[in-house]
């Protein structure tokens, strides 16, 4: 089957056709983010006509982008919670998943650093937090052995509470890979389809979008930062989303070798704070910042966030300051208020509402899709049996992992994955020409880095950028 | 894995003019196997894009246009009986002379008794330099717009603004106005120069806005502006499309560091000394990668200086140990070369290369080891920011090769 994959054109033409109502889905997932993409590629496995569809001209264009990848073990959510579950649960199954697909994962371990005596104090509390939520290798160290794990750390700090299963993760593979097989599957994704109004009738809801009208009997609405706009829409009031920033610093490859671990703070009541984490595209990221904002669009990062994730970085890991920054960028959460996941089904409406997936989401999206399908089949669709998806391998974008320039039999084969592009990142023709030829290809330079990383180096295109924009523009219909 | 493993007496590193410079003279003077590894499709380096005069002879005025320069810069190393491969790129060290390739025909592990680095440097690109904002399409380094315009002949934008204020910032500029662009503003922190514009420039008028500070980006799917702040405090936003930032460099040290060649903390380019030595045995380097940017005639003389060093070492020369290293004080940037060759060689033309991060009027220049003053000198011209100038080399002789770093201070 040739998936379908729309960025342009009125939807009504794309619909399906054959028998019975030829233009209406049986499920439209609002989202393609990374929560959107895996809710689209669970229903996959169920005979349904089900749409993704997404106001963005790409997946995973929103929040999901632009976060700290890291696979959370849950180890210090709120006991009890809807998201310590999903979160426990989705670590597994990501983690599973990762490694039959190829999405680059390493398991580093995270260390709870503490840089005071009130901090040491609080990490029998901490390790108890993850007793409780099902998380049982919690571990306090001494200064000593901390020390000797993490020798590049800045002076000061007394001890932590390690965290051995804590992991880094590809944020751009995943959502990516949920995709690719939703739509080898049969899921429709509609790209540059902003939904702007919902008129929920009898049977069917018919949502106004960018590109025309779109009838479904079914809606799962994962619209990350504006859920709450559209379950407004359907007359509620359950939640309202508020912006809040995070910014990044990533250094570079030469850092790397400065830390090891997942370095996280002793979590105040102003949140979780900032973080040193390596990356498993062999970076090392600084942040994130915390910022109560209330404009849906600010990603810009701003000087005093700068300042301030350098000024923490300076006391974690004073090296790192001296090494070269590749890249800035910032994310928004979707704060409601509450300490929780927002996620309700609406049996009467033929509705499930996916809200406030705030600092987790990528961690949990596979728990989050599996979950709203079982609320999905609650609300009184017959989802038949699922079946088995075919096997997906992505291509390998983790540095601890041999990616196509160090595989001689690869480029033996096809000598485009010996002809380096990007050097910074050592992306080769090869693989920019399938990443541009692709399932779900990429149509805009971000959309190429984030399948390959071309672009997204220590140079920043000064010698591959126009390059790398003319194999884009070839590759254009 | 499979690699084929191979030996060369010499691996270049790179084949802008430095390493083809170090090629050519290399070959020539029987240096045995030279072999000169190039990571694009066509050897040459930055020259190949930059389509202005000025490229090996002198500093100012006359020379050849970049590519012709690049050209002539890859024939003589040919002509000398260099090998010369493009598509191959250095990945890595498998020891202390041995790196690992990758190419279309394959990945190859060369072990060479003597190593050459040459790999230059970039423009710091706008995400390095901090500089906040959205991170919308339309913003460049100098090697970026020059390659899209000149190489790929792509679509740029209407209003462009350039930031910096170096030779390489009016390079960007004239490239821009090639390309169609109305230059808006060439923006720079520094203070307004008393020196004159040089005469080419004066065609252009462009407005300099000097001690001015870029301090945001704006725009989503394209940018709109670049947000200012002046010294008097005032905040600015120039609407543009285009966003060049220029010079602000950065050597390409990957390798050099991952081999072991220390960095120099001023340069940030691999400590080295006259004979272009590194502190990593068998492993020279030339060329922009030891200092920011010079001129490609600088670059091509350095390799072909690094022949005779090169083939002394071929020849058993043990490698210095213990060799002390030179430092400047604030506000000079960096010097170069920056450890002690312990040999007598003296640098390119006897002369040191210099930085100062602020405008010095005729500076003296005092060069002392432990307490010992060797060496002051009056500078004639005026030091500033982004120019190199230079200091005499010859009282290297005075230097105690056990005493302890060799500092530059001014007063
Ligand atoms: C700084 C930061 C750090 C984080 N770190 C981590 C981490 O380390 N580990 C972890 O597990 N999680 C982390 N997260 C959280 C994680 O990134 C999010 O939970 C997750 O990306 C949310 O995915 P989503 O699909 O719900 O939302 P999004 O990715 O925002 O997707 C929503 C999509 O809906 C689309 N949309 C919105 N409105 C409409 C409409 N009207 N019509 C059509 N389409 C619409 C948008 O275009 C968007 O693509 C972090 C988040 C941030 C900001
Ligand atoms: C925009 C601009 C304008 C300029 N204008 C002038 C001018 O008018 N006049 C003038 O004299 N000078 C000018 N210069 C400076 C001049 O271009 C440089 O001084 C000169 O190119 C430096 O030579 P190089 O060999 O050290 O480095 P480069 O020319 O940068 O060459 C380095 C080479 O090494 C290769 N390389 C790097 N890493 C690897 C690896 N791992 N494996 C294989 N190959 C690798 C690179 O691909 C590159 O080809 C200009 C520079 C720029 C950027």
């Amino acid at each position: 089957m040739t998936p379908t994959i729309t960025a342009t054109g009125a939807l009504a033409h794309r619909l399906p056709d054959g028998d019975g109502d030829a233009t209406t889905y049986d499920v439209t997932v609002i989202g393609a983010g990374v929560v959107g993409t895996a809710v689209a590629r669970e229903l996959a496995r169920y005979r349904l006509r089900t749409a993704l569809i997404d106001g963005s001209d790409d997946i995973g264009n929103g929040t999901s982008k632009a976060n700290t990848a890291i696979l959370h073990t849950g180890f210090d959510a709120v006991p009890g919670s809807l998201e310590a579950r999903l979160v426990r649960d989705g670590q597994r199954r990501l983690a599973a998943y990762a490694a039959v697909t190829g999405i680059p994962v390493e398991r580093v371990g995270a260390l709870l650093v503490a840089w005071d005596e009130e901090q040491l104090a609080a990490l029998p509390a901490l390790a108890a937090k993850a007793e409780r939520n099902d998380y049982h290798a919690a571990r306090i160290i001494e200064a000593g052995e901390l020390r000797a794990r993490e020798p590049h750390l800045g002076p000061g700090a007394l001890g932590a509470l390690e965290i051995p299963d804590e992991s880094i993760i590809c944020p751009w593979t995943t959502p990516l890979a949920y995709a690719t097989q939703a739509v080898r599957a049969g899921v429709h994704l509609h790209l540059n389809c902003r939904v702007r109004h919902i008129d929920s009738g009898q049977d069917v809801h018919t949502l106004t979008t960018t590109r025309g009208p779109l009838r479904t009997r079914y809606l799962i609405n994962v619209a990350g930062l504006y859920a709450d706009e559209l379950d407004r829409q359907l007359g509620h009031d359950a939640f309202t989303v508020t912006p809040r920033r995070g910014q990044l610093i990533v250094f570079d490859k030469l850092a790397r070798d400065l830390v090891d671990h997942i370095l996280l703070p002793v979590p105040t009541a102003a949140g979780k704070g900032v973080l040193v984490a390596p990356t498993v595209f062999g970076n090392v990221l600084l942040g994130p910042t915390a910022e109560e904002l209330d404009d849906k669009t600010a990603t810009g990062s701003s000087a005093d966030g700068l300042a301030l994730l350098r000024e923490k970085g300076r006391r974690i890991l004073p090296g790192l300051l001296d090494e070269e920054v590749t890249a800035v960028y910032a994310g928004l959460r979707a704060a409601t208020g509450h300490e929780d996941y927002r996620i309700r089904a609406y049996p009467d409406q033929r509705y499930v509402a996916v809200g406030g997936i705030r600092s987790t989401g990528l961690t949990a999206s596979m728990a989050i899709a599996a979950y709203v399908t079982e609320l999905l089949a609650g609300t009184g669709l017959d989802l038949g049996t699922p079946t088995e998806l075919p096997p997906l391998v992505m291509p390998q974008l983790g540095e601890a992992f041999p990616r196509p320039y160090r595989r001689a039999e690869l480029i033996a084969a096809d000598p485009a994955y010996g002809t380096l592009v990007c050097h910074c990142e050592r992306v080769s023709a090869g693989e920019i020409r399938d990443a541009l030829t692709s399932t779900i290809p990429a149509r805009s330079k971000d959309g190429l880095r984030r399948r390959t990383r071309a672009g997204g180096g220590r140079c920043q295109g000064f010698y591959c950028g126009a390059a790398v924009r003319a194999l884009i523009e070839e590759a254009r219909p | 894995m499979t690699r084929r493993e191979r030996t060369v007496d010499v691996l270049v590193v790179g084949a802008g003019p430095a390493g083809l410079g170090a090629g050519a003279e290399l070959a020539a003077s029987g240096a045995g196997h030279v072999e000169i590894l190039e990571r694009e499709q066509t050897a040459g380096g930055i020259p190949r894009h930059c389509f202005h005069g000025g490229f090996g002879a002198g500093r100012i005025g006359g020379g050849a246009i970049g590519p012709v320069y690049a050209r002539q810069c890859v024939a003589a190393a040919v002509r000398a009986g260099a090998t010369l491969r493009t598509s191959v790129t250095v990945t890595g060290w498998a020891g202390p002379r041995t790196l690992d390739t990758t190419g279309p025909t394959g990945l190859e592990r060369i072990t060479a008794r003597a190593v050459v680095l040459a790999t230059g440097a970039r423009e710091r690109p706008r995400s390095a330099r901090l500089v906040p904002g959205t991170r919308p399409p339309g913003v460049y380094t100098t090697g970026e717009l020059q390659q899209a315009v000149h190489l790929f002949r792509q679509r740029i934008g209407t209003r462009a603004v350039v930031i910096g204020n170096e030779p390489v910032s009016h390079a960007a500029a004239d490239t821009l106005r090639v390309a169609g662009l109305d230059v808006i503003a060439l923006v720079t922190d520094q203070p307004p120069s008393p020196l004159p514009a040089a005469p080419v420039r004066a065609r252009h008028r462009t407005p300099r806005l000097t001690h001015a500070t870029v301090t945001g980006l704006t725009g989503r799917e394209r940018l709109t502006g670049v947000s200012l702040r002046h010294r008097d405090g005032r905040t600015t936003t120039l609407p543009c499309d285009t966003v060049v930032f220029t010079g602000d460099w950065i050597p390409d040290h990957e390798l050099a560091r991952r081999g072991g060649a220390t960095l120099d903390p001023g340069t940030r380019g691999p400590a080295y000394d006259a004979s272009y030595r590194t502190l990593a045995t068998g492993v020279f380097a030339v060329g922009n990668l030891l200092h920011g940017v010079e001129s490609a005639g600088t670059a091509a003389a350095e390799g072909r200086a690094v022949a005779a060093s090169v083939l002394r070492h071929l020849a058993a020369d043990p490698w210095p140990t213990g060799r002390p290293a030179l430092a400047v004080d604030a506000p000079l940037e960096w010097i170069a070369p920056n450890l002690v060759a312990l040999d007598g060689s003296r640098p390119l033309h006897d002369r040191f290369t210099l930085r100062t991060g602020r405008r010095l009027l005729r500076p003296i220049l005092v060069v002392g080891q432990d307490g010992h003053v060797l060496h002051r000198e009056r500078l004639l011209l005026p030091a500033v920011p982004n120019r190199s100038f230079r200091l005499r080399g010859d009282w290297l002789d005075r230097v105690d090769p056990h005493g302890g770093t060799v500092r530059i201070t001014v007063h």
